[in-house]
């Protein structure tokens, strides 16, 4: 068994909502005059759970309770968990950007801390000058820059900007160069705080590529945040699913993030679209998802088909107009994409005004259990972006994991039911 | 597995609530040196990017506030510059004050002003205010260059009687107070002022406030009675006054009052460790 190199005992952090004002003032007089007395903070007993949506009575929250885990030697460790669950939180405390309310951290080796490319750049230096600047900042010495440099360049693929100041940079061209000096770091354990939503599809592959390198190749100890749940899988071994502040699962990464991603049972509402401030001409003015009965949900079973209606506003006569959707997985791979015109020339088409409905439905047994982001936008014919509100609607709902073991077996992106034939056996 | 994990505990990094209140990390400051030399560069090229005359810009502020000075207080005013050229006698009241009140006003913003690189990444904090001294050690150097050489065609005058005395030798003690003065009182401010800002407001004309209470554009002989016992109250008096008795031969350098100003730097920089430690683990919560 490979020893840990990283524990977290009985970790919570504590934040206080609001203003600094003089109330927090108050608040911290008298937690001072309790801990002078000896006493406990008293503000640390009214704190509660952090659920962002729900309204709590006191201005102070556990951002994270009682965390507790161990991390072992050369381990791929990703977390996750929706916004606000305390992943950034947890990061933070590992950095040492801030510093537990209470419990304890021990590492073993060096850490380095990827929260945000390109922390330190500055602006008016070349390339190669805030290569050594954020290599220095990140905790590299010079000497061992000045080593890796060459293949640092080559990694972030910019050599022919690497005297120019950075200012100039295109953004991609900046986070190129940004991770191609973090990648770099010799240290035994790297935190990577979702950072590979940026750049183009090829540097995130290559970026991913070196992440893989650096846990499997190396045997380095990677902790890794995200919402890409196909890089979690691909790249982890081990995930922790956090929720509000709290440390949910730990185990095998696909099984937590299958768990994870059927477990939205408690966001079953007010996931509907609606925009009534549009000054365009043509607007999408509501989107909702629907059961087979037209009641309205975003929770669905393998067996239930899917209907999505649209309510369309049309001010003035606009000829053509039609409604592209695309349906994408949780990975963000795009499966399926159509546009009303398909289902022949509808009255949305013709020059009339007022209110249309446009309705679309997933059969059932289609999808395989996930979450499913939709995205819908007005088109037209006669382009004409002034009148039409172009990118529309962007919603979500979920097909719950069959209650049968069949589809949490497929591996596929879709589950769909093919009707197989029994054609008889062959005689010879 | 639990028995194990127990009798592995040489841990490199414990990361806990509370710290020590004193724990300074001098080993973990030496490590990040060449960071240090880096931030220093990054100041002193960024300063200059895209400016045609570069470093000239170094001369030319001095140049222009003394100038101003010897104009105002010197022929409005009329006020002694203890026999020694106007120019001569501002210009060296001017670069030893700027030194110290941009040490202090840069250090004192350190929380805020680097709370987007602190939020993201640790490196010991300390790092951002002693480059800031060395930065501005740099750009001092270069005007004392400038008033060395305003020094030299002044001495050649006959009739002014400027000289340099033995005192010269103490040049570094000078420099050495101004910047630990400025750090450390830089440092309380900064530390004082991650959650409640008031403080900071009185920074800006604070530090304007001062020169006035330092014999920056009058001489400490100016004053008499309860008037210079206050004045010598002020740890800066010694430097600047120091500073002119060595470089001009004038002026009343008394080495009691430069003993004086070393305790008080001592305690100062002590205080402002303290605090500096105390909130640089926790601040990114509250800035």
């Amino acid at each position: 068994m490979s020893k840990s190199v990283l524990i977290a005992e009985d970790v919570s952090k504590m934040y206080r909502l609001g203003l600094v004002s003089t109330k927090s003032l108050a608040h911290d007089i008298n937690r001072w005059w309790h801990v002078v007395r000896g006493k406990e903070d008293p503000y640390r007993l009214v704190g509660e759970a952090n659920d962002r949506s729900a309204k709590g009575e006191s201005e102070y929250v556990w951002a994270l309770r009682d965390i507790n885990f161990s991390i072992y030697e050369g381990e791929a460790v990703g977390i996750i968990g929706r916004n606000g669950a305390g992943k950034s939180t947890m990061l933070k405390l590992l950095s040492q950007v801030t510093q537990p309310t209470t419990g304890t951290i021990k590492v073993r080796g060096r850490i380095a801390s990827l929260l945000e490319v390109g922390t330190g750049f500055h602006p008016e230096l070349t390339g190669r000058e805030n290569i050594f600047l954020n290599g220095a900042i990140l905790g590299m010495r010079k000497r061992e820059i000045q080593r890796k440099l060459d293949e640092i360049i080559a990694f972030s693929g910019v050599e022919r900007y690497i005297d120019t100041p950075v200012k100039r940079y295109s953004s991609g061209m900046y986070v190129r160069l940004a991770f191609a000096v973090a990648a770099h770091l010799e240290s035994e354990i790297l935190i990577v705080d979702e950072v590979l939503a940026v750049g183009d599809a090829e540097f995130q592959k290559k970026c991913l590529g070196k992440m893989g390198e650096v846990s499997k190749g190396q045997g380095r100890t990677v902790l890794f945040v995200s919402h890409n749940m196909y890089a979690i899988k691909s790249l982890c071994s081990r995930a922790i699913y956090m929720q509000n502040g709290t440390l949910k699962n730990d185990g095998n990464a696909s099984l937590i993030v299958d768990q994870y991603l059927s477990g939205y049972d408690s966001m079953d509402t007010a996931r509907a679209y609606q925009n009534t401030l549009s000054d365009k001409a043509v607007y999408l003015e509501k989107a909702v998802c629907q059961n087979a009965v037209g009641l309205e949900k975003y929770m669905f079973t393998a067996d239930e088909p899917i209907r999505v209606v649209f309510t369309i506003k049309k001010k003035t006569p606009v000829r053509g107009v039609f409604l592209h959707f695309v349906l994408k997985n949780y990975e963000e791979v795009a499966i399926l994409e159509t546009d009303s015109r398909e289902g022949g020339y509808p009255e949305i088409d013709t020059d009339l005004e007022g209110d249309f409905t446009s309705v679309i439905e997933i059969p059932s047994r289609i999808l395989r259990s996930g979450r499913y982001h939709i995205s819908v936008g007005i088109r037209s014919e006669q382009h004409d972006p002034a009148q039409i509100e172009s990118l529309a609607a962007f919603m979500s709902f979920d097909v719950l994991a069959d209650k049968s073991p069949r589809d949490a077996r497929r591996n596929s992106i879709l589950s769909t039911i093919l009707d197989w034939k029994d054609a008889g056996r062959v005689e010879a | 597995m639990k028995a194990q994990e127990h009798s592995q505990e040489n841990w490199d990094l414990v990361i806990r609530s509370k710290t020590h209140w004193l724990s300074l990390n001098l080993r973990e400051l030496w490590r990040y040196r060449d960071l240090l030399m880096l931030l220093v560069k990054r100041d002193y090229k960024a300063s200059f990017k895209q400016t045609i005359l570069g470093p000239i810009w170094f001369f030319i502020q001095p140049l222009l506030t003394s100038s101003v000075y010897a104009v105002i207080f010197g022929r409005i005013a009329n006020i002694s510059t203890d026999g020694n050229p106007r120019l001569l006698f501002y210009m060296a009241g001017v670069i030893m004050w700027n030194y110290f009140s941009t040490c202090l006003t840069a250090t004192s913003a350190t929380f805020v002003t680097n709370a987007n690189i602190f939020g993201k990444v640790y490196f010991p904090r300390l790092i951002m205010p002693f480059s800031v001294v060395i930065s501005n050690l740099l750009r001092f150097s270069v005007q004392f260059l400038f008033f060395f050489g305003v020094l030299i065609y002044y001495m050649r005058m006959p009739e002014y009687t400027v000289h340099l005395t033995w005192a010269v030798a103490l040049t570094p003690i000078f420099l050495l107070i101004m910047a630990l003065l400025g750090l450390s009182m830089g440092l309380i401010v900064s530390s004082l002022t991650t959650k409640y800002r008031d403080l900071a407001h009185l920074v800006g004309f604070g530090v304007q406030l001062m020169m006035y209470a330092t014999p920056v554009v009058y001489p400490a002989s100016f004053l008499e009675g309860k008037w210079k016992t206050m004045l010598e109250l002020n740890p800066m008096t010694a430097v600047i006054e120091g500073f002119r008795f060595a470089f001009m031969g004038s002026g009343a350098f008394n080495p009691v009052s430069l003993f004086y100003s070393i305790g008080v730097t001592l305690v100062l920089l002590f205080i402002s460790i303290i605090l500096f430690n105390k909130v640089e683990k926790g601040f990114m919560d509250t800035v």
